[in-house]
């Protein structure tokens, strides 16, 4: 994995020290709260509903084993012993004090890892495909591109104060595991006649106005990759809503333009920019590429002993085909029946960061379905890493089932909620791990947010549930047929909402449609789908 | 059409320039396209910084005024003056801020006008922030990649 030069870490501790020293003269007064504000976002630093919460990058949700360990040490130190996994890659802590970030920050920095970028209105960390570099269907790996960009979009002197944030994915595959499209702009690296380049997509997103990205260009040249993406934000930067912060997303821009014009925009600017000279030395690239070189991959079985059926139930749940066939990636649940969707404690991060040394080249992923991941695990460890992860209550063999359920923090943290996310989740897990139903049911990807911002990813769940407030009182609203993936949509709301019971009957009861209708080898997507909206109204209303 | 709606020079705190500053105030962009004579104009946020690039021979100062620290596009008005081969002036003015001198620097100003003057000490770290840098600007720096593959 990527390492960082004398240059790259001289970045970082200048970030701190610049933090450090706007800290100081926010105490001194010299800035007001207003004008403090972005620079502590841009730090990673939000103000929530009992505190501060800070949210530290995981480029391309990749880290070693050393830095997992740093995680957990902030957890212990300055935390209360645990930490959140997002959608985004990163990682949360829910409980700073102000005075302590700086320190925090410092702390970071000694294992070349940071908090730049992870809010504000600026280009954020930078995600990508949780199997990169091992997934056997990836034309190449991707975070060699996505760390070219995190160096791009890194402190960019005319792209920190956008009309908004705005997220970036890079994938490398046909299959989608980043919500590719869902991002402001979303990356798939394709070969074209043996020559490796760019699709861009532009304009996805959830939040109030979920809109699917199209494509912008469907091929970009990988020495004209950063220049494009250049042309990109200057369009943006220039001529993004900034009247309205609810309309102030390049989603709304690509859509108010229209996909044809904002096209033909980037591509003016895109020529112009190509005579400037933009872009990094080609050399550049192939070094980052380097870092990324795969591991000394040794043959080996490629088949367990299933005679444990959990085991076995694990082994057919969490783990991934990978390139190498003496190897899978193994996914380490975060959300055992009844727990909070994403968490882990400082404990359970110390154990996967000593399974990532032992067991797995010192490579770990954090998921954008709130969970971790090992990459590279050999067959024939499988059943020494699954026992070691169960007995730290990380074994649970749930994963793309109703249980791996993301859910937003919701109103137990965020100070934009209305309503409850976490308990939701808790309780719809335990259910369906309570009467056998999860396996019978299969892939069923199920996503809650506490509000309309759509952190929980609602619009993009095979069942997705947003909570609103309605007349002082949670009320869950629940929609069907979204999809993240390769096959994306956007899911459609069913009807009226539900008090918090209701919502858990009315899970069961879509599920109850799906058992009832659905032909072999159909996924709970497939069969509504196929079938339509009318069937699971008619359950949950008449 | 208001003629004289310009800082003055002696507003202009920080200046990286040794010639001798324009005496008069700026006109707005419609002004300056409409007159002959303008030598300086000033770019609000919502302006395209492009309809100037005739005029850039007889332009010797372009005012950005950021109303709000918050309100990016000044940035991209900057750099794209510089990329089109604007030499003369190019000042900050309003809600210009210490965490922000750095990025205008890169961005191609020059001078800076903040409508509340800044501590120097602050200011003299912030214009220092960055020893290197990642991106090519129109700043001309060489970048961290560029250091990394010279020969």
């Amino acid at each position: 994995m990527y390492r960082y030069d004398q240059y790259d870490q001289a970045m970082v501790d200048a970030r701190v020290e610049e933090f450090r020293d706007q800290a100081r003269r926010r105490l001194e007064g010299k800035l007001t709260e207003d004008q403090f504000k972005p620079l502590r976002l841009m730090n990673g630093l939000y103000l929530q509903l009992h505190a501060y919460m800070l949210r530290v990058a995981i480029p391309y949700g990749t880290l070693d084993a050393r830095q997992m360990e740093m995680l957990s040490h902030i957890a212990d130190k300055y935390d209360r012993g645990y930490g959140h996994f997002t959608t985004r890659q990163n990682i949360q802590y829910n409980w700073i004090k102000l005075e302590d970030a700086a320190d925090i920050l410092a702390d970071l920095a000694t294992v070349e890892m940071h908090a730049i970028q992870t809010s504000g209105n600026c280009i954020r960390n930078i995600s990508s495909d949780h199997f990169a570099g091992a997934a056997a269907d990836e034309v190449v790996d991707p975070r060699p591109y996505a760390e070219l960009m995190r160096q791009w979009s890194s402190f960019h002197p005319e792209f920190t104060y956008l009309p908004r944030k705005f997220k970036i994915a890079v994938i490398a595959s046909e299959k989608d595991r980043a919500a590719m499209r869902l991002h402001d702009i979303g990356v798939r690296i394709i070969k074209r006649d043996g020559e490796v380049g760019a699709q861009f997509y532009a304009g996805g997103g959830m939040g109030r106005t979920p809109m699917i990205a199209p494509m912008i260009r469907d091929f970009v040249p990988l020495d004209q990759f950063i220049t494009y993406a250049e042309a990109c934000l200057r369009v943006y930067n220039r001529y993004g809503r900034r009247d309205n912060k609810y309309k102030a997303r390049i989603k709304i821009l690509v859509h108010e333009l229209g996909a044809a014009e904002y096209i033909r925009q980037v591509e003016e600017e895109f020529a112009h920019m190509l005579t400037v000279g933009v872009e990094p030395p080609r050399e550049e690239l192939a070094r980052i590429a380097e870092y990324f070189a795969p591991p000394a991959f040794v043959d080996g079985p490629k088949t367990v002993d299933r005679s444990d059926p959990d085991f076995a139930l694990w082994v057919d749940r969490n783990t991934h085909r990978h390139k190498h066939d003496a190897y899978v990636s193994a996914v380490i649940s975060l959300k055992p029946a009844g727990g909070i969707p994403g968490d882990a404690t400082s404990e359970q991060m110390r154990i996967v960061a000593k399974l990532a040394r032992e067991y797995s080249f010192d490579e770990l992923r954090v998921m954008h379905t709130q969970n971790l991941l090992l990459p590279h695990v050999r067959i024939a460890d499988l059943h020494a890493v699954w026992t070691a992860l169960d007995e730290a209550g990380l074994g649970a063999a749930n994963m793309d089932t109703i249980e791996d359920i993301i859910a937003c923090p919701g109103l137990d943290y965020c100070s934009l909620a209305n309503a409850r996310s976490i308990p939701l989740a808790q309780r719809i897990s335990e259910r369906f791990a309570e009467t056998g139903r999860t396996e019978v049911v299969g892939e069923l990807k199920l996503k809650i947010s506490g509000c309309i911002n759509a952190c929980g990813h609602h619009h993009a769940g095979h069942i997705g549930i947003l909570g609103v407030d309605k007349k002082g009182k949670e009320n869950f609203q629940l929609s069907l047929g979204g999809s993240e993936a390769e096959d994306v949509s956007l899911a459609k709301i069913t009807g009226p909402g539900f008090d918090e019971d209701g919502v858990v009957a009315a899970v069961e009861k879509v599920t109850d449609v799906y058992l009832a209708s659905r032909t072999e080898g159909e996924r709970f997507l497939d069969t509504y789908r196929r079938i339509g909206m009318e069937p699971f109204k008619e359950a949950l209303y008449d | 059409m208001t003629d004289n709606l310009g800082t003055s020079p002696d507003e202009v705190q920080f200046r990286f320039r040794d010639d001798e500053p324009v005496d008069h105030a700026a006109v707005t962009v419609d002004s300056c396209c409409d007159q002959t004579n303008a030598t300086a104009v000033r770019i609000e946020p919502g302006d395209d910084a492009r309809v100037l690039l005739p005029f850039l021979d007889r332009l010797a100062l372009v005012e950005v005024n950021f109303p709000a620290f918050g309100d990016g596009r000044g940035y991209s008005s900057a750099r794209i003056l510089r990329e089109a081969g604007y030499t003369g002036e190019l000042r900050a003015v309003g809600a210009v801020l210490i965490d922000q001198l750095s990025h205008m620097r890169r961005c191609g100003f020059d001078s800076f006008a903040p409508d509340k003057r800044l501590d120097e000490e602050d200011a003299a770290r912030a214009f220092a922030t960055w020893e290197n840098v990642y991106q090519r600007a129109a700043d001309g720096r060489r970048t961290i990649a560029d250091k990394r593959h010279e020969a």
